[in-house]
């Protein structure tokens, strides 16, 4: 009663000038800087016809390279997303020293620039690298190949499911994991039973941004890759190349897809983020 | 206590598999970048990063990504304010879209970015014609990195001025404070720290930004050129250890950048609790 009295005494207190005129703002803002150029990207891609458009989106390469995202991203997404279940579990479960220490190695790739990211695994893998010799003798390519496009997604996209559900399991405690292990519950069935449903819709919204920026990653993969047309070439570089040749509106047609791609995964955010909202 | 933390079983599994993760994906490749640079011996590390054209390239990218995390920060702020605060029609539709620069590729919204602020772009046509030049410029950068740091401060001031007590806001209203007033004293103390924090998630994602800025910055040597394409036409001549000292200083630069502002937010809080 006392919360709702308040907000209305603010709230007519509120300058309607100011109001509206910071709703204004707003409003242009995210219609300059976000409306605009999705508009801009259908509008280009559809420049030539319709029929331009599906040709672009059939050819083969197109459909080599959306094949290779989708590889490298599930792949990715899979692995980050166990890893960070682990990680998570690990920190807040248990005691034990250099806890602090772990959290802040988790965030590093935020602080690291993709083409950085992509740079350390030309380092390690590439010419004139410590695995040089046992990658020759045993004939595994990884630099300009498909296993470094993967190892560089999942350096830049490490955290992102760690960092949604650690906070979520922090908050939740031990209490009821230790009381389920004390029944003789195993690891598993507690990780399942008890800490799963709480974390939900954490974990979901994690593997959700951590596949967003899996499939477009761009600084990362295009320094490892290589830019090998059919092979070796991500959507997002398939993007790149088809506008460097000037080929303007099949660019444009190609980057639509992933504009649809990240139109559905805005809607799943929201409807996550509605949904653990409501059970809260 | 020892005994207790072990309750839960699993501990040597999930940690064992953490760390050993950890380091084959972060750690080993990282100290790659380090051996490298080690082995370049320091003459030739300082020859290659004092270079004009790289320190040109490091101030490109760090003013940029400055002046781009500031705008973020007042649009931000305003942003944030406006969604808690204020009801209007389609709120939920702004709420949403505000992520989107996290969901889209960012070489997506670099052609995009750069089509329309270009000389016959949708923007671009009107910002020529007042003397701006909005595409392979400072102009443009600054545009595509405050594209990508847009929901950083938003999501970040957002909860915290959701779950911000009224009573202090209510008691400096009955006792007759403006507005204006009452956000300066009452409101932005509170949201200072988060405003801190986006502020340097925004920055560091600038400086680092590459997908979004090649295409519209026109990567004109001495002028618009940014740090990570150095390090991408050092690569491509094959020059690995010039990369690495690129990439070495880059990284130090920014992670003083993030240190300085965790130590900032420390002492507010230290204070706070005094």
């Amino acid at each position: 009663m006392k919360y709702k009295l308040g907000k209305t005494l603010i709230n007519k207190s509120e300058n309607k000038f100011i109001k509206y005129g910071l709703i204004i703002i707003s409003v242009l803002f995210l219609i300059l800087m976000l409306i605009i150029p999705l508009i801009s990207i259908i509008s280009e891609a559809l420049s030539k016809g319709f029929n331009a458009y599906v040709k672009a989106i059939s050819e083969g390469y197109t459909i080599k390279a959306m094949n290779l995202t989708f590889i490298t991203t599930i792949i990715v997404t899979v692995m980050n997303t166990l890893f960070g279940v682990c990680v998570a579990w690990t920190i807040t479960k248990y005691k034990f020293k250099g806890k602090n220490l772990l959290g802040a190695l988790i965030d590093l790739p935020f602080a690291i620039s993709p083409v950085i990211a992509g740079l350390i695994f030309v380092l390690t893998f590439g010419r004139g690298s410590m695995f040089e010799g046992i990658l020759k003798q045993t004939d595994i390519r990884v630099v300009f190949a498909i296993p470094g496009i993967i190892l560089a997604t999942l350096f830049v996209t490490f955290p992102f499911v760690a960092r949604e559900i650690i906070p979520l399991m922090n908050a939740q405690g031990t209490d009821e994991e230790e009381a389920a292990a004390m029944m003789g519950a195993s690891g598993f069935r507690i990780f399942r039973k008890i800490t799963l449903p709480n974390i939900k819709w954490g974990l979901i919204y994690g593997v959700v941004l951590c596949s967003a920026r899996a499939m477009g990653e761009f600084g990362a993969v295009s320094v490892v890759s290589g830019h090998i047309r059919g092979k070796t070439n991500t959507l997002p570089l398939h993007v790149e190349i088809l506008y460097n040749e000037y080929q303007f509106s099949a660019a444009f047609a190609v980057a639509s897809i992933l504009v649809i791609i990240a139109i559905i995964i805005l809607i799943i955010r929201n409807i996550v983020e509605w949904k653990s909202k409501k059970e809260v | 206590m020892s005994k207790s933390k072990r309750v839960i079983p699993g501990f040597k599994l999930t940690m064992g598999f953490s760390l050993v993760y950890l380091s084959l994906i972060v750690l080993i490749p990282l100290s790659a970048l380090v051996i490298k640079t080690a082995g370049m011996g320091i003459d030739k590390f300082f020859d290659t990063v004092l270079q004009a054209r790289i320190l040109h390239g490091y101030l490109v990218s760090f003013g940029t990504a400055f002046i781009a995390a500031i705008i973020n920060s007042i649009f931000g702020l305003i942003l944030a304010w406006v969604l808690v605060r204020y009801n209007f029609p389609f709120k939920r539709f702004i709420d949403g879209i505000i992520d989107l620069p996290f969901a889209l590729p960012t070489a997506v919204a670099g052609i995009s970015l750069t089509t329309l602020y270009s000389e016959n772009g949708w923007i671009g046509k009107i910002l020529y014609s007042f003397g701006i030049k909005s595409s392979f410029s400072i102009f443009g950068i600054i545009v595509a990195l405050t594209f990508i740091g847009i929901p950083f401060v938003v999501r970040t001031i957002q909860p915290v001025l959701e779950d911000l007590d009224n009573q202090y806001e209510e008691a400096a209203t009955m006792l007759g404070a403006s507005r204006i007033r009452i956000f300066f004293k009452v409101i932005f103390p509170e949201i200072a720290a988060p405003l801190l924090t986006g502020f340097g998630l925004a920055f560091a994602r600038g400086v680092g930004e590459y997908g979004s800025v090649v295409f519209i910055a026109g990567n004109i040597p001495m002028k618009t050129e940014i740090a990570p394409l150095l390090i991408m036409s050092k690569l491509e001549q094959y020059d690995y250890s010039g990369a690495a000292a690129i990439a070495i200083v880059m990284l130090c630069t920014s992670f003083l950048i993030l240190f300085a502002i965790n130590v900032i937010q420390l002492r507010n809080n230290k204070l706070k609790q005094i």
